[in-house]
């Protein structure tokens, strides 16, 4: 079991993680979400009394880290997989870990068998591939035989069989009634491994629920209406009705409606009523991917833009007091044909209602760092399809 | 949410499980098979033997260390020797001095490395996190580690000192001064690597600590070779007395000057320099994140 309460690091004027309070479970995996620079690792560091929370405090069983009489015991932490001496052997690092918890030799081999490093067990881990290093780092969390595991994207790098083996391993330690506690930005990923998720963004609590009330809080599901082409005065006609019996209507790029907010018979009926003829009528859901790039949106750091390759050229007249970054003819920016991709969420329902910690989710409004408002967060902007 | 626990082999044949030391697990929790008990400082200090045997540079570092103390002190021997020079006064054991100098440049630079290499790779997360009593980490790297180099250092300089007095037909030393040139230079080299293990601490920097240390060593020496201005005098004084160099050279009663520190001094010197520096080591450590 492990709790944050009120948890908060601020490095000089940057917070990096804000008031968070949650609770980890034992018997399940829990996935830890969010986007790149979101505070995961921070909290993670955190957890484990490398760094200390400007306020709030996190506990482990009921102690915090730094109290436990014999840490890798009853915790085993993969936090980066190159935290480790490349001039060592991978036997070495581990017997170092091992001894400094009283762990004995033998169990080394074992872990080292359990992660099948066996073959490269007396190779310096400078050589090691990033997967390999995570592996090695799997094995030290191991060590112990604890039981709270805390793992921090321990896929990254690994071959898909590797991929499938930390999943299997993950439900199967938890299985044993440990508390694993995963984090990774890659919900499709968490999808297929995690019981519970927890998403924060800037530093923030977004949600904390099982995976299965967080797909059908987040991803709106939603109806494809599509009517016969060029039909315009129709498709008018019946998004009229539509909106006014209380549905939203989203146009697609390809000409199809995407409604939200009514049943499907309901919207049959409806187009009988209005007298349009359908050709497509069907309920779709949104991924979990969808649901978790739609919440954590307006909290993305590091958003990429198109590159339009102006610096690289030459500027055409230099006559005309131009910076050169600005001669250039910029590239006509493409039409977004995705707009209006996301479902839009349930109406009236803010995406955090449904968090059960959803003080803390009303809270980063008043912060000064997230531009984050709730409103924000439902902004569709992103051009991702994810189907 | 919760799954219902369904160990899986082996350690559900070994169930009941007898040892729940730290706490009291409700049922459901997972409880290892293995007993857990407190880890202690000794458990330490094996970690850190085996951490610091298990790199090159350790075998490196000390290595250079022996080929100096050994190849200088065996050369200047046999120069003199060769030479049929008058050593007259000269204490025949003070021919070790120049090893011993540059053979402190290796301590130096692993006990810097001891601490700064485990910031440089990362390693000390994994360290702070299998070990979360940092001043217990901090102190097992200082015990091994000294007890390493004096060792080490003690041995050397017996054995040059024996090879020298064999070479050399001076007066034969007093126990006094074999002991000050064998265990005092070795208790003074070791704690000029602990002050180096300490600023390495603080500094987290391999490089940036070990110039640092090599800079206490020689700045002040030089310095004062520098220091021709009357009104500086004073201070260049202290300089030649108190710099590094020269208090080794009080261990063979060769000073650079006739005053200054002499006998046992400069190793008390050299206790309370680490002493304050090895405080501020354990309270950054125990306050910074790393």
């Amino acid at each position: 079991m492990i709790e944050a309460v009120g948890l908060t690091k601020r490095y000089g004027a940057k917070t990096a993680v804000y008031n968070l309070s949650f609770q980890v479970r034992p018997g399940a995996v829990t996935g830890f979400l969010g986007p790149n620079g979101s505070g995961k690792s921070t909290t993670m560091r955190m957890m484990l009394g490398l760094d200390r929370p400007t306020s709030g405090h996190v506990t482990i069983g009921g102690h915090p880290f730094r109290s436990l009489p014999n840490a890798p015991r009853q915790v085993g932490a993969l936090l980066d997989a190159k935290a480790v001496h490349g001039g060592r052997s991978a036997r070495n690092h581990l017997l170092s870990l091992a001894q400094l918890a009283g762990i004995p030799a033998a169990r080394v081999d074992e872990v080292l068998g359990v992660v099948g490093l066996h073959d490269v067990a007396r190779k310096r881990s400078k050589g090691f591939s990033l997967g390999m290093g995570q592996r090695l780092g799997i094995a030290a969390a191991l060590l112990g035989d604890p039981q709270v595991l805390l793992f921090d994207e321990p896929v990254n790098g690994l071959d898909p069989e590797g991929i499938l083996w930390v999943r299997n391993l993950m439900k199967m330690l938890a299985s044993e009634g440990r508390t694993v506690f995963v984090s990774s930005h890659l919900m499709s990923e968490m999808a297929l491994t995690a019981d519970h998720l927890i998403v924060i963004g800037r530093g923030q609590l977004l949600s904390d629920m099982s995976v299965k009330d967080f797909i059908s809080a987040n991803s709106a599901d939603f109806a494809r209406v599509r009517i016969a082409d060029g039909a315009q005065e129709q498709r008018e006609k019946l998004t009229a009705s539509l909106t006014e019996a209380g549905g939203q209507v989203m146009s697609e790029p390809d000409g199809a409606l995407r409604i939200t907010g009514l049943r499907l018979p309901r919207i049959s009926d409806l187009a009988h009523e209005s007298d349009v003829r359908l050709w497509e009528l069907s309920p779709h859901q949104a991924s979990l991917e969808e649901a978790y790039m739609r919440m954590t949106q307006g909290a993305v750091d590091y958003r990429s833009t198109v590159d339009q390759k102006a610096g690289l050229q030459q500027p055409v007249h230099g006559g005309y007091g131009q910076q050169p970054g600005y001669g250039a003819p910029q590239p006509p920016v493409p039409e977004m044909p995705q707009q209006g991709w996301y479902a839009p969420p349930p109406p009236g329902q803010n995406p955090y209602a449904g968090a059960p910690a959803s003080p803390v989710a009303a809270a980063p409004a008043a912060q000064a760092a997230p531009a984050a408002a709730p409103a924000d967060l439902t902004k569709r902007e992103t051009s991702e399809d994810a189907r | 949410m919760t799954t219902p626990p369904t160990p899986q082999a082996p350690y559900q044949q070994q169930a009941p499980v007898p040892q729940q030391n730290w706490q009291d697990a409700p049922a459901g929790l997972y409880a290892s098979p293995i007993p857990v008990r407190r880890a202690t400082l000794g458990d330490a200090l094996a970690s850190e033997w085996t951490k610091i045997r298990s790199v090159r540079s350790t075998m490196w570092t000390l290595g250079v260390m022996i080929v100096l103390l050994l190849g200088l002190g065996l050369l200047a021997a046999i120069a003199v020797s060769t030479a049929d020079a008058n050593v007259g006064e000269t204490p025949v054991l003070s021919f070790g001095f120049f090893g011993v100098l540059l053979g402190s440049i290796c301590v130096i630079t692993l006990g810097v490395m001891t601490i700064a290499s485990e910031y440089g790779t990362g390693m000390i997360r994994t360290t702070l996190t299998a070990c979360p009593d940092r001043a217990r980490v901090l102190t097992a790297k200082a015990i091994v580690f000294f007890l390493l180099t004096f060792v080490i250092t003690t041995v050397m300089t017996a054995l040059v000192g024996a090879l020298q007095t064999a070479i050399l037909d001076g007066e034969a030393p007093t126990g006094d001064a074999w002991l000050r040139a064998t265990v005092g230079v070795g208790l003074y080299i070791a704690m000029l690597g602990l002050l180096s293990l300490a600023i390495g601490a603080l500094i987290r920097h391999s490089a940036g600590a070990i110039t640092i240390m090599i800079g206490v060593v020689l700045l002040p020496l030089v310095l004062a070779m520098f220091m021709f201005a009357e009104s500086l005098s004073d201070l260049r004084q202290a300089f030649f007395e108190y710099s590094i160099p020269s208090q080794l050279g009080a261990f063979y009663d060769t000073s650079v000057t006739g005053s200054g520190p002499s006998g046992w001094d400069p190793l008390w010197i050299m206790l309370g320099v680490t002493a304050v520096a090895m405080a501020g080591a354990y309270a950054s450590l125990e306050k910074r994140d790393v």
